[in-house]
């Protein structure tokens, strides 16, 4: 089911938390919602979902909208954060929870609902369970039955609230790539909530980046790292280093020199300049780089990382360097970024 | 809801450490003060009161339970608790719903308004009936005018227990509902449960041991209020006397067998009570950890 997110707007007692946001979401695609908190990411799956409405603007599932319709028409499955299981039930109870509160000829028999409930119990892998009740399970099993009984539903889309986030790192990894799996099998389109941009970069086709409200960029992990396209998705996903610089008839400047850098479509004046840490050349002399002095050097797993002074003003950029680099044990370092951005100071 | 793991109730007394252990003679000293106390305050009058009631033999005793106006008490004070009992399930229910699980105007004070039957003392409660329904009264002339009796009736005594018993039941389940959160009636409706279905296969069970539990110790008020009651009732013999009204006349009348065989029945009452609490909890202690814990 294809999924428009269109012009939503979404006040809380007119505190806006999301402003004017628009998304297309392909049909079978998982999209992962990345952002600190308090961006608005929870908010727009909420409204999704139809746990919110919105102030303004309009959802559409396929050609129809959504957004006139209640959270219970709308047939999403919902995965929370803290799973939310039923704890008075046992988990075949939960899993077909969703087709016993159907009405009529909508509604399996006891029998059949029973059969679902072990067969999407066999998907996620915890077959013999279905006798437990939730207090005994772990973390892990908990959220994959959370995620069977939101499949029992047949949902037209899955929609997952930080559905990691409360494991242990071990448990997250492996549930990661289980749900890819389950995701490539079952073919849901599948929207999920993460503050974790490994989680986002490696799991979804698509990384919707948000931040304050709005959404600063969509694409592909290629895209959101390679080419970030603005300040906030540039220090938000990975490892950043900014400097502010000078821009003059397309060549970057810091302080009086000229650093070798040629932005020939960018305008004149203050701009900063952004770079990977580890996506810098290391020069000799230096006519045309950035040179400062090495004020710390930290050994961080395969490489060394090092702090630099650079100019009078004493602003701070760290590069990456090999172990064995000679520059490490120099007091000075010029280098070149190889790979940058300049966006203009506000 | 944030601790994944089941939670053990064992007690722990091999492994507390030596620094929060008192030494022996403090131990048994604050254990003999407490056990004097309760046998002082709570044993001595409860075995005084079976002691009275008995005091002319088992004979007297049930004679004066079949005594005309004293099972016509019985069955007043069972009628208004079979009244206000379940009402004040339904209003405490209502109220803690609204209360835990919705943002409204005017939240903080419905909250302190709830526990004003506890804080007024039942006298006072009594006495505003007495001015908004007595002849004298807000409704006095209109009620007149139509012929109906609240006060000196039945009707007025059901009102004033229904009053004076209210928070209990509320009382239990807001903590409960407040910190059980949305996510379970949220999760059910996503799943295409109605508003009614939600409530009734997830949130009445999330919490049934506590609304026991209220229903338990509202029924123990109900059955035992004096205060407001005896304002509002008259004191008519064999019509408008409670269990605890028809004590105290009893009493009056110097009449100790009497008095004490009813009072032996209320104190039968409470420790049903307490058996039944305890039970609950033996036998479901898991279960109602689990619904309050994780």
């Amino acid at each position: 089911m294809e999924v428009r997110v269109v012009n939503v707007r979404k006040e809380f007692e007119r505190f806006p938390a999301l402003h004017d946001v628009s998304l297309d979401i392909k049909s079978g695609e998982l999209i992962a919602l990345l952002g600190p908190s308090g961006s608005g990411k929870t908010t727009l799956l909420r409204l999704i979902a139809g746990l919110e409405r919105p102030t303004k603007g309009a959802i559409f599932f396929g050609e129809e909208d959504a957004s006139q319709k209640s959270i219970q028409e709308r047939n999403v499955g919902f995965v929370f954060q803290h799973y939310a299981l039923f704890r008075h039930m046992t988990v075949a109870d939960n899993i077909g929870f969703g087709l016993k509160v159907r009405h009529g000829a909508a509604r399996p028999s006891g029998q059949e609902i029973r059969r679902r409930a072990l067969e999407l119990l066999d998907l996620v892998q915890l077959s013999g369970l279905e006798k437990r009740y939730p207090a005994q399970l772990s973390g892990g099993q908990r959220q994959r039955v959370a995620l069977a009984r939101a499949m029992a539903i047949e949902p037209k889309v899955l929609l997952l609230d930080e559905p990691f986030g409360a494991l242990d790192a071990q448990v997250r990894r492996e549930l990661r790539r289980w749900l890819r799996e389950i995701h490539d099998r079952t073919g849901h389109t599948t929207v999920f909530v993460t503050h974790d941009q490994e989680e986002a970069l490696e799991l979804a086709d698509r990384v919707v980046v948000m931040s304050q409200g709005r959404i600063e960029q969509v694409g592909t992990a290629d895209d959101i790292y390679d080419t970030p396209n603005s300040p906030f998705v540039y220090s938000f996903i990975g490892e950043s280093s900014s400097l502010p610089v000078k821009v003059e008839n397309g060549e970057v400047w810091i302080a009086d020199r000229p650093i070798g850098l040629e932005a020939p479509h960018a305008p004149s004046g203050e701009a900063i300049l952004y770079f990977r840490p580890h996506d810098v050349d290391l020069l000799d002399g230096c006519s045309g780089c950035i040179a400062g002095t090495v004020a710390a050097s930290r050994r961080v797993a395969g490489t060394r990382r090092v702090e630099l002074e650079i100019g009078g003003e004493r602003q701070r950029v760290e590069i990456e360097l090999p172990i064995d680099h000679p520059a490490a044990q120099k007091s000075r370092v010029a280098f070149r970024p190889r790979r940058w951005k300049l966006f203009p100071t506000a | 809801m944030a601790d994944p793991e089941i939670k053990s109730y064992e007690p722990h007394h091999e492994s507390r450490s030596a620094a929060v252990t008192e030494s022996r003679p403090v131990r048994i000293t604050l254990t003999t003060v407490t056990l004097v106390f309760l046998g002082i305050f709570l044993l001595l009058p409860l075995i005084i009161v079976f002691k009275e009631a008995f005091a002319k033999g088992v004979g007297a005793y049930f004679q004066s339970l079949g005594d005309a106006d004293t099972r016509s008490a019985i069955r007043l004070t069972l009628l208004v608790a079979a009244i206000s009992v379940p009402l004040n399930l339904v209003f405490g229910l209502s109220a803690a719903w609204a209360i835990a699980k919705f943002e409204f105007k005017g939240k903080a004070f419905l909250t302190t308004l709830i526990d004003l039957p506890f804080s007024v003392s039942p006298v006072i409660s009594g006495l505003v009936y007495v001015l908004l329904f007595g002849a004298q009264g807000l409704l006095g002339e209109w009620l007149k005018a139509h012929g109906i009796q609240i006060l000196f009736a039945v009707p007025g005594i059901v009102l004033a227990t229904v009053f004076v018993t209210f928070p209990f039941v509320a009382r239990e389940l807001i903590p409960l509902m407040q910190e059980q959160g949305n996510g379970d009636e949220e999760a059910a409706l996503s799943l295409g449960a109605s508003g009614w279905q939600a409530f009734w296969y997830v949130t009445l069970p999330n919490v049934k041991w506590g609304l026991l539990y209220g229903v338990l110790l509202c029924n123990a008020r109900a059955m035992g209020e004096f205060g407001a009651v005896s304002v509002v009732s008259g004191h008519i013999r064999g019509l408008t006397n409670t269990m605890p009204l028809h004590v105290e006349i009893l009493y009056n009348e110097y009449n100790a067998v009497g008095a004490f065989a009813v009072a032996s029945l209320l104190a039968g009452l409470a420790l049903v009570t307490l058996v039944l609490k305890t039970l609950l909890e033996m036998r479901y202690g898991a279960e109602i950890a689990a619904t309050r814990g994780h």
